[in-house]
């Protein structure tokens, strides 16, 4: 069957459940008694694996299914929650995250798990920690099983000695290695058969893996086991071969001498896995306080917790992208009737065009909408990286995420991940002190930082706030001076507010030592750049000893703006609505010409005239003849700049186009849109002027 | 044996040239254009084509001929090549014929003031008519006229 169709369905689909997997085991952690949470995480891994095998999938299903018998020990009280399960669980998602990413890029899935998956199975086997299954295994250290070598199964000291005794009495005892042949179905029925003939004529000791495991199918191909018997050895060898599917079978002889080999051999692999694990031990003897019963009552606390269905579909981005762009069209057409009904001026079809507009400008925020997507689901990877960072980095961190529920349009969202990654990192490494620093500072020893998202106006502002040691001016100074970024005589002049940006400036790093969390020397300037490119505008607030704060200011959306039409000369030209501060007129005696600039009083102050027939080489106006002059002001930041105008035309929602890949970034032309008439206007970028 | 290929002749001053017919998109009467300020000379601006904003060059100018009037036979060949689309301007477009890649000769080194490496190659129509095929990625190459600009500024 073609399952092509099916896949970004898988994708998106396994996205979520990974992603929920990720939240849930985050809660988990805050409350490792809560079994609600841990029948959420069941279900989701449950499901997951269901897709994976539908898919074809081995790796990824095979991964989820070890999880997932981890988590059915913990849901049924059997398992107690400890740091090292955490670990082995949070690895395991970030394999399944990869073995995802790699399925999108069009690969199959494929990892190496073995080690992971190893570690899964020594959980569920109770290796790692032998007092949660509550029967009190103390004194078992022979049973940990050594993992993947093939090497011989380890006794403790009770079979050892049922072994022992049996030779002596003149029993055979015998190592069995049996191996299913590879494309064997059943493999749990295969090993049965031989497990019921072996018993029909002796005694298993020991089998590794274990009856159990191995009636779930929990074993690769091969399993071992010690037997007791009076046949001989050959003759069970061909016994077992005998049966179907059964592709190979070792059998052999021991005596006492080889026995105590084993023994001995499988202590000494015990002792390596014991001082391997004392983290594991320490997190048990932790643990190992706390009674069961209070599960109960907290797991019902949370019941439905994911459980609620969404009333949503899932559509094509590339659809909504043809929607918006068959849009964009009809508001040009809009543009247009606007017109012909203006010029022909008959009631009815005014009126009748009025109506369209109103309906049109209902169905544009619509369009809108479908595309707007919930900051949510980039910052809902935040959380646990931060988790895992501040591990690495042994410090202590609160993420505080708020309004996550904050609308972008798509095209940002998926944008800007990275450059927010980068801050956060940013903020964890270099922001928040170590926990000496903080308390040596009289802080809490938890550092916090802020995520947090708000609409204001047409833009969305981003603010990742830290309450760490804040910049230095100082050292970015320094080593400003140093980089040649800036001369010392400007480094006197500058404001904390420059200082602080020169942050941004390419190949500043301001962390001592490198390390592998920020810090690479691509630093800053690469988030600038990024939002910079999403018509963005990013600024960092500073407070020594205090902490910093990193705003982002981005445009709601990329492809429809308000904006003024303007006229100059001949020429048709669109502002965008959101730089302009005011409009107004200013007669030719106000301009001043200060050190080669004309200037206009502006509000207490003088700001920048230019003309902008003289910055696009305008031919047919030249505002030098009038005695009065129509100008726009416009912002970047704080700083204004006043443009001279011929005329306004009006204001206009206008479709954003780019003029074609042919010509090269023109300075001050943000694009093009398609006015009523069907001429082209372009686009005016104001902070191109604004230096 | 070569193949046969459709060809779409146009004119710059008495010289015909050719551009292969799977390149071009549509060929349109002069159309107001909107001027693109601080840009090359032969970018004549950009023109909205059923809600496509397209650049337009005259490939007069393009080749370093001299720019003519636009009359009523002016035309504007949309060509979409090197995942760009382009206008031309030319003086006249009105043919289209079948050609047969194996009359394509190399080009000499000038025709008619065309630069050979713009051209694909010569095709003898007949005794009379010779049909200048160009080489559409090197027209519509970028990095050359951002040298060309920087020599000439």
């Amino acid at each position: 069957m073609d399952m092509n169709q099916y896949l970004s369905m898988f994708i998106d689909e396994s996205n979520d459940h990974l992603q929920s997997l990720n939240e849930n085991m985050l809660e988990l952690e805050n409350r490792p008694d809560d079994l609600g949470i841990v029948q959420v995480i069941f279900r989701s891994a449950h499901t997951l694996k269901g897709m994976a095998a539908t898919m074809g999938f081995e790796d990824l299903s095979s991964l989820t299914h070890q999880m997932e018998n981890v988590l059915d020990l913990v849901r049924n009280e059997k398992l107690k929650m400890q740091d090292f399960i955490f670990d082995t669980l949070f690895q395991s998602l970030d394999a399944l995250q990869s073995m995802v990413q790699d399925i999108t890029q069009g690969g199959e899935g494929k990892e190496d798990v073995s080690s992971i998956v190893a570690s899964l199975q020594a959980i569920v086997r109770g290796d790692i920690a032998p007092s949660v299954s509550g029967q009190g295994n103390a004194g078992k250290t022979g049973e940990k099983t050594s993992t993947g070598t093939g090497s011989a199964i380890q006794l403790d000291e009770f079979q050892y000695s049922v072994l022992e005794q049996s030779i002596t009495e003149g029993h055979k005892v015998m190592y069995i290695e049996v191996a299913v042949r590879e494309d064997c179905q059943l493999k749990a029925a295969r090993a049965y058969l031989v497990f019921d003939l072996l018993e029909r004529y002796g005694e298993i000791v020991k089998s590794h893996p274990s009856v159990q495991e191995i009636e779930q199918e929990q074993f690769d191909r091969s399993f071992s086991l010690y037997y007791i018997t009076q046949k001989e050895a050959a003759e069970l060898q061909s016994m077992i071969m005998n049966l179907s599917e059964i592709e190979s079978a070792q059998v052999a002889l021991l005596d006492h001498e080889m026995l105590s080999q084993v023994d001995s051999g499988s202590r000494e692999a015990a002792a390596v896995l014991e001082v391997a694990e004392p983290a594991a031990k320490d997190a048990k003897a932790a643990t190992n306080g706390k009674p069961g019963k209070s599960e109960e009552h907290k797991g019902s606390a949370r019941p439905s917790a994911g459980a609620a269905p969404s009333r949503t579909i899932r559509v094509d981005i590339d659809r909504l992208d043809v929607l918006m762009n068959l849009f964009s069209e009809l508001l040009i057409d809009r543009s247009r009737l606007e017109q012909l009904a203006y010029e022909v001026k008959r009631s009815d079809l005014t009126e009748t065009v009025e109506h369209m507009s109103r309906v049109s400008s209902d169905l544009q925020n619509i369009v809108l909408k479908l595309r707007m997507v919930q900051i949510d689901s980039v910052f809902n990877r935040f959380p646990r990286m931060i988790r895992d960072l501040a591990k690495s980095l042994d410090k202590k961190i609160d993420l505080v995420i708020v309004g996550a529920e904050t609308e972008l349009d798509r095209t940002v969202i998926d944008e800007i991940g990275d450059p927010l990654v980068h801050l956060l990192r940013n903020a964890v490494d270099h922001g928040v002190e170590s926990l000496e620093e903080r308390i040596a500072a009289g802080k809490p020893e938890t550092g916090t930082v802020q995520l947090r998202a708000f609409h204001s106006g047409n833009h969305v502002f981003i603010e990742i706030e830290d309450d760490g040691h804040g910049i230095d001016r100082d050292k970015v100074l320094a080593k400003a001076l140093k980089n040649g970024v800036v001369t010392e005589s400007e480094a006197k002049a500058l404001t904390d507010e420059q200082v602080f940006m020169l942050l941004f400036a390419p190949g500043f790093s301001t962390a001592e030592v490198i390390s592998d969390i920020s810090g690479r020397g691509v630093g800053l300037d690469v988030v600038k750049t990024k939002i910079e490119s999403l018509s963005g505008v990013v600024s960092v607030e500073s407070k020594l000893g205090r902490g910093t704060k990193f705003s982002v200011q981005l445009p709601l959306t990329l492809s429809i703006i308000s904006a003024m039409l303007i006229k100059v000369g001949s020429e048709k030209y669109a502002i965008p609505l959101s730089s302009i501060v005011e409009t107004g007129l200013i007669r030719r005696e106000q301009i001043r010409n200060v050190h080669g600039y004309t200037m206009i009083p502006y509000r207490d102050s003088h700001i920048p005239l230019m003309s902008l027939s003289e910055l696009f080489d305008v031919r047919d106006f030249d505002e030098k003849s009038e005695e009065e002059t129509e100008i726009v002001v416009v912002r970047k930041g704080d700083r204004l700049a006043a443009l001279t105008v011929e005329d306004f035309i009006g204001q206009n929602e206008i479709v954003i186009k780019n003029l074609g890949k042919y010509l090269p970034i023109i300075q001050g032309v943000a694009g093009a849109t398609i006015l009523g008439d069907g001429q082209v206007a372009l686009i005016i970028d104001p902070n191109a002027f604004i230096k | 044996m070569g193949e046969e290929i459709k060809v779409i002749v146009f004119k710059l001053g008495h010289e015909e040239y050719g551009i292969e017919v799977d390149k071009v998109q549509t060929i349109e009467r002069m159309m107001p254009i909107t001027r693109v300020p601080k840009t090359f000379s032969f970018v004549k601006g950009v023109i909205n084509l059923r809600g496509v904003v397209i650049p337009v060059i005259d490939l007069r100018g393009r080749f370093g001929l001299p720019e003519a009037e636009h009359s009523d036979q002016t035309r504007i060949i949309i060509v979409a090549a090197n995942e760009m689309e382009v206008g031309f301007i030319v003086d006249s477009a009105n043919d289209v014929i079948d050609l047969n890649s194996d009359s394509i000769d190399t080009p000499p080194d000038v025709v008619g003031g065309v630069k050979a490496k713009y051209l694909q190659g010569v095709a003898r129509i007949s005794d009379e008519r010779l049909l200048v095929m160009l080489n559409l990625s090197e027209v519509l190459n970028r990095s050359e006229i951002i040298q060309l600009e920087s020599l000439e500024g």
